[in-house]
């Protein structure tokens, strides 16, 4: 079970490292993290000319036809290039939830916009409360004639600050805790009554508290059936896990390439720091932890791309292996790296603080393992 | 866990608790006061202590010292831990003051301790180089003799609050063609001194606690030199001593241990399933809090009988600094999507920072604490020192 990528998918490949290699070192990231917005319209700009914002959409939605297998491509090389544009949130979350479960209408008004690069989503699910929970919502959306009224606050949405659309999860029936009567709607994010309040994350980039103050939303922007939006939540991080995961595996590569290039070159009491037998075997295990997350983020990529029908519990797994894994690597390579390892001039504690975000993203890898396990 | 102190020991036990409570300034109470206090902020505290005459435990009564036991200097330590005091500037007090005392001359102990004890300076310690890390003997920046002068050039690094600092004390090479060991001084200089630039750098966290200090064709005096030529690395290995008996930290992990436990209590719902994943997890810690306090205890009941505990205290490191990563990796996990935003430094409250005020500094200290396998000699090192002074391998 090892993926031989066909001659499109090599051309994918290629084609993003060439323009990584020459348009995204570490500077120039830097660069674009310190500006305002905290990414580059630029860049976003040539994703989409390279057709990467295309590439996992079906071809009768206008995509590239590349599915799961296009996005863990894409997700690998930008996790080996901490790249800080809003792929995952745009085309990942937003634009996988619109192929998904997204009306024809809806699919043909933003769908085009996504692929050819002209608009920015983000996903708002989570709460104050929520955890990792989809069903534990207490922002409430109200039918009003023809139009829901949206009221209550969404937390730490990645991306929220930057987007022109926002996906926003909202009780339109049921308890707090339900897994019916959560529904998801397409909110502007420029909607009159719509506050957010902006910081910025771990790994630099932006994101918001989201407070709605009676939002109306047009019952055309619901997007999936009304009260279905845990399900199709569900499905959508099984896709986010797959992706972050592939981020994961790019950025757990460089940060062992560099760790071991560092302890060949860096000498102390006059050896390299690569002939002390615990540190060779601390960077074993980081091999290890690369190759056995290689292998699940495969499994789990061919599992959703054939639509197994294990794949959600799959990704949880994924979740919690890969998680766990990344985070050893992480804290060793800074560990490894000694001094320079906590600078914030170096690139590989920058790696950590993505892979240590990637961990919260859409549950931490306990949350997963509880998960695999009620699964089984 | 409490030591069975005497009458006199717990007498001295509730006169530092209530000192503790009744002056400990309300100012130096920030979120996280290693980071978000100016330079006169931190020294608060350690004039208090100096007015006091507890500034410097460690020291013998007639350089400025209380004249304390062993167990009164635990106590002491204990106290001012657990109710989450700023420590006085280690460098200061704990490391060069001792090796001034010890090591230097009438001169120097009459110019230098007083100072020390009042925190009119302010002192830092310049070991590491770009190229000397755990391998400390192999340092490089050069001292050469010219009349009754040094001539200093070199270039120290992760120089812990530098940039507040009247003094560095450094290790420097005076004989270049000795065995590292063999030909390295230890020097005093003036941070005021002509060539001598500080270079801020910024860790993964985001603040400010480290620096670059490059020291170009430094003229200084020949009467800073510590003890003799080339004796040096005695003296550094001596401070060393010092830093690692105090680093199991006890306290500190106590007190996030607590704090970790109120977050949970107020963030996580009780039917989530991750509340008892937390709870196991925080006793699991607790049980390693418990067995190396108990350790300490030990330890510190042998010294007052005499027996020094030697390179066994790397283990205090070890476990230490390991137990502390944990509870704020478990802090870290606990504020759940909250663990994604970090504050912004130089701290301000204007700048919004989303979630529990509680769980505002968990992501920075999570990061921050990646240093503490790092520095004071690694862990890596720390067992190589076990492995081979305590097990003979």
């Amino acid at each position: 079970m090892d993926i031989q990528l066909t001659e499109e998918q090599e051309l994918l490949r290629s084609s993003i490292q060439r323009f990584l290699r020459e348009q995204y070192d570490f500077d120039e990231r830097r660069k674009i993290v310190a500006t305002d917005e905290g990414w580059s319209r630029r860049h976003w700009k040539s994703f989409a000319e390279l057709g990467l914002c295309a590439a996992p959409f079906q071809e009768s939605s206008g995509g590239l036809g590349g599915g799961s297998l296009a996005t863990m491509i894409v997700m690998q090389e930008f996790g080996r290039k901490l790249v800080v544009e809003p792929y995952f949130e745009t085309v990942v979350l937003a634009g996988g939830l619109i192929e998904d479960i997204g009306s024809p209408e809806q699919r043909e008004l933003f769908l085009p916009k996504i692929m050819e690069g002209d608009a920015i989503w983000a996903l708002a699910w989570a709460e104050g409360r929520s955890r990792y929970d989809f069903n534990n919502v207490t922002t409430t959306a109200h039918r009003q004639g023809d139009k829901f009224v949206l009221s209550g606050t969404k937390a730490a949405v990645v991306g929220a600050p930057w987007a022109d659309k926002l996906i926003v999860s909202a009780r339109t029936s049921g308890g707090p805790r339900d897994r019916d009567g959560v529904s998801l709607f397409v909110v502007d994010r420029h909607a009159a009554n719509l506050h957010l309040q902006s910081f910025k994350t771990i790994d630099g980039r932006r994101a918001a508290e989201l407070t709605l103050m009676n939002v109306e939303v047009p019952a055309s922007q619901m997007l999936g059936s009304e009260g279905e939006g845990v399900a199709a939540l569900e499905a959508a991080r099984d896709r986010a896990i797959a992706a972050l995961c592939a981020e994961a595996v790019g950025a757990m590569a460089e940060l062992n390439s560099a760790t071991l290039e560092y302890s060949k070159a860096r000498k102390q009491f006059g050896v390299a720091l690569g002939t002390f037998q615990v540190l060779q075997h601390r960077m074993v295990d980081m091999f290890i932890a690369l190759e056995e997350s290689i292998s699940l983020t495969q499994h789990l990529n061919l599992s959703l791309a054939s639509k197994e029908p294990n794949g959600s519990k799959l990704a949880s797994g994924a979740k919690t292996k890969v998680g766990y894994a990344a985070r050893f690597v992480a804290e060793q390579a800074v560990q490894l790296h000694g001094g320079m390892g906590m600078s914030d001039e170096l690139n590989v504690g920058h790696y950590f603080k993505r892979i240590s975000s990637i961990n919260v993203q859409f549950g931490d890898p306990a949350y997963h393992l509880m998960r695999y396990a009620q699964q089984s | 866990m409490e030591l069975n102190l005497s009458s006199e020991d717990a007498a001295f036990r509730d006169e530092v608790r209530a000192f503790i409570a009744a002056n400990y300034p309300q100012e130096m109470r920030v979120p996280n006061p290693e980071t978000d206090l100016t330079k006169e902020q931190s020294l608060l505290w350690h004039r208090i202590l100096y007015r006091k005459g507890w500034i410097a435990p460690l020291w013998p009564k007639e350089y400025g010292g209380p004249g304390w036991s062993v167990t009164q200097r635990f106590i002491f330590e204990q106290e001012t831990s657990r109710a989450g005091t700023l420590p006085p500037l280690a460098f200061s007090v704990t490391m060069v003051g001792p090796v001034i005392y010890t090591f230097g001359n009438d001169t120097q102990k009459k110019k230098f301790l007083p100072r020390i004890l009042s925190g009119e300076d302010w002192w830092c310690q310049g070991y590491s180089e770009p190229g000397s890390g755990s391998d400390l003997a192999s340092v490089r920046t050069k001292a050469v003799r010219d009349g009754d002068h040094y001539i200093v050039n070199g270039h120290k690094t992760w120089t812990t609050l530098a940039q507040h600092a009247d003094w560095i004390f450094c290790l420097v090479r005076t004989d270049p063609t000795a065995k590292p060991q063999a030909g390295i001084s230890f020097l005093l200089i003036d941070m005021k001194s002509p060539g001598v630039t500080v270079r801020p750098i910024i860790t993964i966290d985001g603040s400010h606690e480290v620096n670059d200090v490059f020291l170009e064709d430094v003229r200084v005096p020949a009467e800073n030199l510590i003890g003799e030529e080339n004796k040096g690395w005695t003296y550094a290995k001596f401070l060393l001593g010092n830093e690692r008996t105090s680093m199991a930290g006890i306290g500190r992990s106590t007190r996030y241990l607590e704090r970790l436990k109120h977050i949970v209590r107020t963030e996580v719902d009780q039917d989530d399933p991750a509340f008892g994943e937390f709870i196991r997890e925080i006793a699991r810690v607790e049980l390693d809090v418990l067995a190396l306090e108990a350790t300490e205890l030990r330890i510190v009941a042998q010294m007052s009988r005499g027996i020094d505990p030697g390179p066994a205290a790397s283990l205090f490191k070890i476990r230490g600094t390991e137990i502390f990563q944990r509870i704020t990796d478990l802090t870290h996990q606990v504020i759940g999507n909250y663990g994604l935003a970090i504050r912004e430094h130089p701290v301000s409250a204007n700048r919004f920072m989303p979630g529990p005020d509680h769980g505002h500094t968990a992501t920075e200290k999570y990061l921050n604490s990646r240093k503490l396998s790092i520095y004071g000699g690694s862990n890596e090192i720390q067992r190589n020192i076990i492995a081979k002074a305590v097990l003979g391998l």
